[in-house]
């Protein structure tokens, strides 16, 4: 007989309502609207790394929230947060599933510093945790592994990730080298009682947030991740709001797809035009709400908290 | 030359790292926030027999290793090389090297089945069926009137390994031995 039965037990089930009504609680108190938007889009992410579902409709179910929600903000909707369904193929593992939870809100007028602290509010909220660690990227890796992700060569680089257990790295990018060291040398040692930041990416890896120049020289986004008990749990972004820019990094995005032999996928023109009407300053995070709840449940395998699992 | 894609990883595949011959023991998704996927894999040394961790790109390719697990019959030694024989009926023979048999040195017997792991066509390893039947070439004699109290005594097989087995087994019986434990077992079943 096929196995019918709920991958999460009731009483997790339960308790998932529970945190449900604790998250609507929080930002209802900070008046932050809660907003639905579509999961099938005729646009899709042109992120390198992420794939979409696509339907026989020709719509890709949504890898996340995020260009509905800032068309609703560029018309005017003000402060929101929603909770919804995100898709991405072929994640799977004990800590990913196809199909899963996002809590995804946006800020006007605070920039991604101010936003790590209402994220460390919130995630207080539902778990208590020792200590909160706020590290630029460059930090974390010159702490743990004596390494300058900015500066240090392709050379030095590849020797690292070998002495981590590549298997085989010499013809790795600079971006996937450094992502390489990030998964297997730095988050694994993250202390796990802290919540930690990683802040400022290499700007090759802002994807949707802003870049800068910082006091050294080097080029940075305003990207953030959070992490708590060794789990990857947010990201975050002072918002790129300029329409120009947004396209050609779509674009670039696109270019990187083709030369890696993956679908081009359309990207949202209507994002475009919205952030040409206009947004507002803002900076917005999507948090992994299974993988919170897997936190508060005390459980380290993503089906016991979904009923269930793909 | 074959080869499989870190997608198509799982426990048991073989696949070829740096010339060496290795099984998949475990495999797992790893992922920064956002960027590059990987696969952290646990594989073992099918030569040497060591566990190594070793990460993939995620959508990497990995050559397959000609690996192949066959039974065949065991006939003798040389004493450099452990002869053994298809059971395809075929009659080919083929040697094992010291390296090879170290899994089933204390359990080998003319004319029982192995599995054979083939690399490139050359024997890499051979395991022992889970019970063998070999006969006891030396133990001290039973002790009449003992045999109630149980307790144990060393025996030594045909094969030279040594067990240990209950006083009221003698010298010349056959004796059933457990080969992932070396424990005695029983008697043999008389043919």
């Amino acid at each position: 007989m096929p196995d019918w039965k709920p991958s999460a037990s009731l009483s997790n089930l339960r308790k998932r309502a529970e945190l449900n009504q604790k998250v609507r609680s929080f930002f209802s108190e900070r008046n932050v609207l809660e907003v639905e938007t579509p999961l099938l889009s005729e646009a899709a992410s042109t992120d390198l790394h992420l794939e979409s579902f696509q339907t026989t409709s020709h719509h890709y179910l949504q890898t996340s929230p995020e260009f509905f929600m800032k068309r609703l903000i560029a018309s005017g909707v003000g402060d929101c947060y929603q909770i919804c369904k995100a898709f991405r193929v072929e994640e799977k593992s004990s800590r990913h599933n196809p199909e899963f939870s996002i809590l995804e809100w946006y800020r006007s007028g605070l920039d991604d510093t101010q936003l790590i602290s209402e994220v460390a509010d919130f995630i207080a909220s539902l778990i208590s945790f020792e200590s909160i660690e706020i590290r630029s990227y460059q930090e974390w890796f010159e702490n743990i592994l004596d390494i300058n992700p900015h500066s240090a060569s392709i050379k030095d680089l590849v020797d690292a990730c070998y002495k981590q257990g590549a298997a085989s790295c010499d013809t790795w990018s600079r971006d996937e080298l450094l992502d390489f060291l990030i998964s297997i040398a730095i988050e694994p040692v993250l202390p796990r009682q802290s919540l930690c930041f990683i802040t400022h990416y290499p700007a090759s890896q802002a994807a949707l947030s802003r870049k800068e120049l910082n006091v050294n020289g080097y080029s940075v986004a305003r990207r953030f991740e959070a992490y708590l008990g060794g789990l990857e749990l947010a990201n975050g972004y002072w918002e790129l709001t300029d329409a120009e820019e947004q396209e050609a990094r779509f674009k670039e995005d696109l270019a990187m797809r083709q030369a890696a032999g993956k679908e081009l996928v359309p990207y949202d023109q209507k994002l475009i035009a919205a952030l040409e009407a206009g947004a507002p300053n803002m900076s917005g995070v999507a948090l992994g709400l299974d993988r919170l709840y897997m936190l508060a449940l005390n459980t380290n395998k993503i089906s016991e908290v979904i009923s269930f699992s793909d | 030359m074959a080869s499989y894609s870190t997608n198509e990883f799982k426990g048991g595949l073989k696949v070829l790292l740096d010339g060496a011959p290795c099984s998949i023991v475990e495999n797992e998704l790893v992922k920064p926030g956002k960027g590059q996927a990987f696969n952290r894999v646990k594989l073992k040394n099918l030569k040497t027999g060591r566990v190594l961790e070793k990460t993939f790109k995620s959508g990497e390719s990995v050559e397959a290793a000609d690996v192949m697990e066959i039974d065949m019959e065991y006939v003798y030694t040389d004493g450099e090389f452990w002869h053994f024989m298809k059971t395809d009926g075929s009659f080919e023979q083929q040697g094992a090297n010291a390296d090879a048999i170290t899994d089933a040195k204390d359990w080998l017997k003319e004319q029982d089945v192995y599995e054979i792991t083939l690399f490139n066509g050359e024997i890499l390893n051979v395991v022992p069926p889970k019970f063998v039947e070999l006969e006891i070439v030396e133990t001290d004699p039973g002790l009449k009137g003992d045999t109630a109290q149980g307790g144990s005594k060393p025996a030594t097989l045909s094969t030279g390994a040594v067990v240990r087995v209950p006083l009221f087994i003698d010298q010349g019986e056959v004796i059933r031995v457990d080969t992932r434990s070396g424990e005695y077992v029983s008697r043999a079943k008389s043919e």
